[in-house]
């Protein structure tokens, strides 16, 4: 009996030792393989040039990176319940049938997990929804975009947000190289639920913060919920959405942008935005969200208030869809009113971020495919009638007609003034992989449960993006 | 070892025997290698590869760096990691002592009252928890638990309106509700399985114990308890590494919320290597709950088989 055990720990032991000798080379052995990428991505740019020279024998139309007139396959992982690139490629395909797709679909939380397999995998996708990319970009995993950037001339098109997918070579997000590239352009702020405004007596958006708390009051005097939030681990706090929000309304914008794109010495913990965080623990006290906000999950948070519970909710325009269905006529959509008259609104606005591997087959396809998106009158129009978003483009770009009287009109000319305010914000829940699910929500949760105050939410979250950044 | 063999044994002989028994051993050893093979490459090389990557600072993908014990040190300094752990060991009180002991009486009730068809109904029953996917029992006990959820509306019919609550989402509670649906799901195991034990236990015992007069609570701590001292060392194993190394119960009724108030090891372990992409640290959170639970276990199992023998 003993000898057994003895031999079986000896063979645990040594397939442990061997394991252990090849696990180190086998792990390392993608990033070896990766290194060089960053440097062959300019090496791979002159097949766009080479493209180019054999366009003239091919469509007309080519004159950069295209997918040419043989048969391709785009190997394609799209996010499970959007329809917007099923929708896109489909219309692609239709106008370049030569082109075919392979679209493997996961969640959103899976597909978080399963990135970095896949782009360092044996078939790395022609095109990914990218949930992060700084890391991925960091490792030589992503397509350096720039070549196609300048081939299509995208470095000129007026969209700010273009930022957020610039991956610097010290890691940080906000400038350097392009890795990733979006779909459209999200849009947050704050809707409302028309009937139940007017009850309060609100007859035009509110100019400013202070406007806005006057009609939250009068709201929550009526008897009428102020404003329905989520705030369930389950699918991460929303009371980071009004938080935003308001650090944004009350102090500037880019020191709350310098964090989430991981600048040298960024805090959330400046001084605005101790008073947005006190701002919102009174909103909470005043028992202005649900009093079950900690247990009420996303989809449950949308559909009461699309039923009629709450009179404002703060959330994306990716819902303009829902709600222009659901609540047809009986939903509108404001910006969030500055602290001091006269200021600029802020807004998260965010590109719907697809990146292409570092060593994906059909790059030049997959890069072609994202500027049809951009600029075919066709594509444009179903980005902003399914995907509810800005398309971005070029400036001269026609903005695709919408439904008069349709909260998707409302975001769209919202976007126009954030845009040309220059005050577009990534999401703070953004700033690491996991600062929403370990910071954010667990913070903001203990606020609700009157555990913790404003000074101590921002410093842990401020400890847990140290600690974070420490692990990478 | 040799020089204690018998002396008559005879050179041919000892051959012989020798041959025979390695003949045996290997066939042994081929009759286990398909288990083996597998029990290697899934268990034993995961687990190894765990401990190995305890020490590292690793994402996943890129170069690993050593960092010695650093990892291990992290756990301690993070509240937020630590706290999973005092977590886990509230829930062995939910998860592992309620549904052994309300099995053990639920099971003497069923073994003594009903033993025909109502004892089979209410075996049924009391397992179906087993069977439902736990998926989509944590969505149903997630509406059950919700403010404006079955539970709430029965303490408001009830005049008990003052104590209704989002129990999911309310930090004195959330534990407690989550350990609720623990007991649900364990309860019907422990059960079905103490009362095997109770089916073997001979019937003479009892009846010599009623004709001296015992009682059933009598009966139960003299004969019932002490017999099936097994099968409650079995229980308690299964429902303590439940509870010790929980995630998807806890992952489908409340992700850890609120504010990491049901946050366990295996949430935290799932959170830092996959979405965090801090394997390192994740699989120092993995072997100490790994040594916990062993260590837990260990007392458990002996005292349970003390006196089998």
């Amino acid at each position: 009996m003993n000898k057994i055990t003895v031999r079986l720990l000896a063979l645990a032991v040594i397939s442990g030792i061997l394991l252990g000798a090849c696990s180190p080379a086998t792990t390392a052995a993608p990033s070896e393989t990766q290194a060089p990428a960053p440097t062959q991505a300019p090496a791979t740019q002159p097949p766009a040039t080479a493209a180019a020279t054999v366009a003239p024998t091919q469509a007309a139309t080519a004159s950069g990176p295209n997918c040419g007139t043989a048969p391709v396959t785009l190997n394609a992982y799209f996010e499970t319940g959007f329809d917007l690139p099923f929708k896109l490629s489909d219309e692609f395909t239709k106008e370049y049938p030569n082109v075919t797709w392979d679209i493997k679909q996961d969640q959103f939380a899976n597909l978080i997990n399963e990135t970095p397999r896949l782009l360092s995998g044996d078939n790395p996708p022609d095109l990914i929804r990218l949930p992060t990319m700084v890391s991925f970009a960091k490792q030589g995993l992503l397509k350096n975009l720039d070549g196609y950037a300048t081939a299509f001339g995208w470095d000129k098109w007026p969209m700010a947000q273009i930022n957020q997918n610039r991956v610097a070579s010290d890691g940080t997000r906000g400038s350097g190289s392009l890795y990733a590239w979006g779909l459209n352009y999200s849009l947050t702020g704050v809707f409302y639920n028309k009937k139940l405004a007017a009850q309060i007596g609100m007859t035009q958006p509110p100019a400013t913060l202070a406007d806005f708390d006057a009609l939250l009051a009068k709201a929550k005097a009526a008897g009428l919920l102020p404003i329905m939030q989520w705030g369930s681990a389950k699918s991460g706090m929303g009371l980071a959405f009004p938080l935003q929000a308001l650090m944004a309304s009350i102090g500037p914008t880019q020191p709350i942008n310098d964090w989430i794109f991981q600048k040298k010495g960024a805090t959330i913990d400046t001084p605005s935005n101790l008073t947005a965080a006190q701002h919102l623990q009174q909103w909470i006290q005043a028992g202005y969200f649900p009093p079950d906000i900690n247990a009420i999950e996303y989809t449950d948070s949308n559909a009461r208030f699309v039923k009629g519970e709450g009179v404002f909710t703060f959330n994306g325009d990716w819902e303009n869809a829902d709600y222009d269905k659901n609540m047809a006529g009986n939903v509108g959509f404001f910006l969030m009113p500055p602290a001091t008259a006269g200021g600029d609104p802020a807004a998260m606005s965010a590109p719907l971020t697809y990146g292409i591997a570092a060593n994906a087959k059909n790059a030049d396809c997959a890069a072609f495919f994202l500027n049809w998106v951009a600029t075919n009158p066709t594509a444009r129009q179903i980005d902003v009638t399914v995907g509810g978003s800005n398309p971005g483009g070029p400036s001269d770009a026609t903005m695709p007609t919408v439904t008069a009287g349709s909260v998707t009109n409302d975001t769209l000319a919202a976007g126009a003034v954030v845009n040309k305010a220059g005050t577009a914000m990534d999401f703070i829940a953004n700033s690491t992989s996991s600062i929403f699910a370990q910071g954010w929500t667990p913070a903001l949760q203990k606020m609700v449960g009157g555990k913790e105050d404003a000074a101590s939410l921002l410093k842990d979250v401020q400890a847990e993006y140290l600690l974070e950044l420490s692990q990478q | 070892m040799s020089e204690n063999r018998p002396a008559a044994l005879s050179i041919s002989q000892r051959t012989y025997l020798s041959k025979r028994v390695r003949w045996e051993t290997i066939g042994g050893w081929l009759f286990v290698l398909p288990a083996l093979l597998m029990y290697t490459v899934f268990v034993i090389l995961p687990l190894i590869l765990t401990i190995l990557y305890s020490f590292y600072r690793w994402n996943g993908i890129g170069p690993m760096t050593w960092v010695g014990l650093k990892n291990y040190a992290t756990v301690f300094e993070v509240p937020d990691l630590l706290g999973t752990i005092f977590n886990a060991f509230w829930l062995v009180v939910w998860f592992s002592f309620i549904p052994v002991g309300l099995g053990l009486v639920v099971a003497s009730v069923i073994h003594r009252v009903a033993t025909g068809r109502l004892g089979a109904i209410a075996r049924t029953v009391l397992f179906l928890p087993q069977v439902i996917p736990l998926v989509a029992a944590g969505i149903i006990w997630g509406w059950l638990l919700a403010l404006p959820g079955l539970i709430n509306q029965i303490l408001n019919a009830v005049g008990l309106g003052a104590f209704t609550r989002a129990w999911l989402g309310d930090f004195d509670f959330a534990l407690p509700a989550v350990g609720l649906i623990g007991i649900w799901v364990l309860l019907g195991f422990c059960t079905v399985l103490l009362l095997t034990g109770m089916t073997k236990v001979d019937p003479a015992l009892y009846e010599s114990a009623r004709i001296d007069g015992a009682g059933w609570l009598q009966e139960f701590l003299a004969i019932t308890v002490p017999l099936l001292r097994y099968e409650i060392g079995v229980c308690l194993t299964v429902t303590v590494i439940a509870a010790l190394a929980a995630f998807d119960i806890v992952y489908v009724s409340t992700a850890g919320g609120p504010g990491n108030s049901t946050s366990v090891p295996g949430i935290q372990i799932y959170v830092l290597a996959f979405t965090q992409r801090a394997v390192g640290l994740a699989s120092a959170l993995a072997v100490m709950l790994m040594v916990l639970v062993v260590l837990v276990i260990i007392p458990i199992q002996w005292l349970s088989r003390e006196g089998i023998s």
